[in-house]
């Protein structure tokens, strides 16, 4: 009698994608509304985006209950950070924060693939992307979920230098200005959900600048 | 044994799908989607999958591309040597034996499942066909990881004797049920009405899933490779070669 394996899996995977990307004076978080098991969609309107800090956002794809643990985990952290230090966390801070809690559970992760987006210390926008046991980095932008593969090369196409071998990747921050960037995310959205088949129906747009948080939507396909 | 190392062989392209087939007043009418998938990708967002086997037949396929597609070839080709020998209109339950025939012998390893319908001789005819190789004959048939988003509209909204337009209508809310609730299905649907007096293929019947947003500027992408290095390294030559003269000789 051969070795029976384990037939039941904790994980399940939701589907989506979320992308960031970091201006100037701006960050654009993104991710479709989709949430999806298998071959059935669940809901056409869940948001896989959250908002950790004032100006902080994270965008996470995977396995919605970890995620929505996780999202309970880091607000209830702030909120310590807030008794104890009187001031709100700041981006950096809240990168560093979700790092060690993804790590803390090293051996039984949360399903989760995040995207941290929002403005630091000095206003400027930064990206923070992550796997799933908290290994992060500071980057220009960042695409995680079902479409990743789809998006980043095309992201790397438009936003990155031609070369790293050329130009040393000092995380650029995009030169495009804020409707240029909007307009950027809508068009990778677009065509990744004419392929990939786990991303579609809404996606939920929010951008963060000086002036706060703003929140848009744009229809997708829904098939 | 390879996947066990971690290699994993290639995801062949399954065609996801939502086929239906009625049975309507003057004779059948088959509907399909047109998304084929890899695995999560959509690698043709605009697929035939309505098949045809003979002037008055025509087979929907779901399953594996490849096999579907073979299989429906390979049947289309015997019945036209079968009309030739006979001299007479091809008959649904031939194209049937064929097909089901050919799939026992391979034990479900073609893995094809098809909804066979036509108008012959003895009438209006629609049937099932599953990779094993059992068939079932019936008024209304749905197959595909669509098949259960399709069935719940025809089970809901089926009656005998429909009218042309009434079954078309039928037909194309199946296929969106399964287009807009199945992930493995999408794009646009296909129609075929097949009557006594002849067939009529209405290709992309429907279109509800144009794309979203174009963005009015496009984009431009760099047009050469930029070059990294330039090291230009002569070849030696091995051979002398002499200009004029024979070759051959000394």
């Amino acid at each position: 009698m051969t070795k029976q394996q384990a037939n039941w899996s904790p994980y399940d995977n939701n589907g989506g994608s979320c992308v960031a990307i970091a201006g100037a004076d701006y960050c654009v978080i993104a991710a479709d509304t989709r949430m999806s098991t298998g071959y059935n969609i669940l809901t056409r309107e869940y948001s896989k985006i959250c908002k950790l800090a004032d100006k902080c956002v994270m965008a996470s794809s995977g396995f919605q209950a970890d995620v929505k643990a996780l999202q309970k985990q880091l607000a209830a952290r702030h909120l310590i950070y807030q008794h104890q230090h009187n001031k709100q966390m700041s981006c950096p801070a809240m990168a560093q924060l979700l790092s060690n809690t993804l790590y803390y559970k090293r051996f039984f992760p949360y399903y989760s693939f995040n995207v941290l987006g929002g403005l630091d210390n000095e206003g400027k926008g930064c990206v923070f992307t992550y796997d799933a046991v908290g290994s992060y980095e500071k980057v220009g932008y960042s695409s995680q979920g079902s479409g990743s593969t789809l998006i980043t090369p095309f992201l790397d196409n438009q936003l990155k230098s031609p070369s790293p071998l050329l130009l040393s990747v000092q995380d650029a921050v995009t030169p495009l200005v804020e409707a240029e960037a909007i307009d950027l995310v809508k068009t990778v959205f677009a065509s990744a959900s004419e392929r990939d088949i786990y991303t579609g129906d809404k996606i939920e747009i929010v951008v963060v600048n000086a002036t706060g948080i703003r929140r848009e939507y744009m229809e997708l396909r829904k098939d | 044994m390879l996947a066990k190392k971690g290699v994993n062989p290639p995801s062949f392209r399954k065609t996801g799908t939502t086929i239906v087939g009625l049975v309507f007043q003057y004779g059948v009418i088959l509907g399909a989607d047109t998304r084929a998938t890899e695995g999560p990708i959509v690698c043709d967002k605009n697929c035939e999958k309505i098949h045809y086997m003979a002037p008055n037949i025509y087979c929907c396929g779901a399953g594996t591309a490849a096999d579907t597609e073979a299989v429906t070839d390979m049947v289309s080709s015997q019945l036209q040597l079968h009309r030739y020998h006979t001299g007479r209109e091809s008959r649904v339950v031939t194209a049937l034996t064929l097909l089901k025939r050919h799939l026992f012998n391979y034990q479900g390893y073609v893995s094809a499942a098809l909804v066979l319908g036509g108008v012959d001789v003895t009438g209006p005819h629609l049937h099932t066909i599953y990779p094993h190789g059992s068939t079932d004959t019936l008024p209304f048939a749905t197959m595909g990881s669509g098949s259960l988003a399709a069935m719940a509209v025809f089970e809901s909204k089926y009656k005998e004797g429909l009218t042309r337009n009434e079954g078309i209508k039928l037909v194309t809310e199946a296929i969106c049920s399964g287009i807009f609730n199945d992930l493995g299905s999408g794009s646009n649907v296909d129609v075929c009405v097949i009557t006594k007096g002849g067939k009529e293929y209405l290709r992309n019947h429907l279109q509800p899933n144009p794309r979203t947003y174009t963005n009015s500027k496009g984009y431009s992408f760099p047009k050469k490779t930029e070059v990294l290095l330039t090291k230009i390294i002569p070849l030696k030559e091995k051979v002398e070669i002499i200009e004029g003269g024979d070759a051959m000789e000394e």
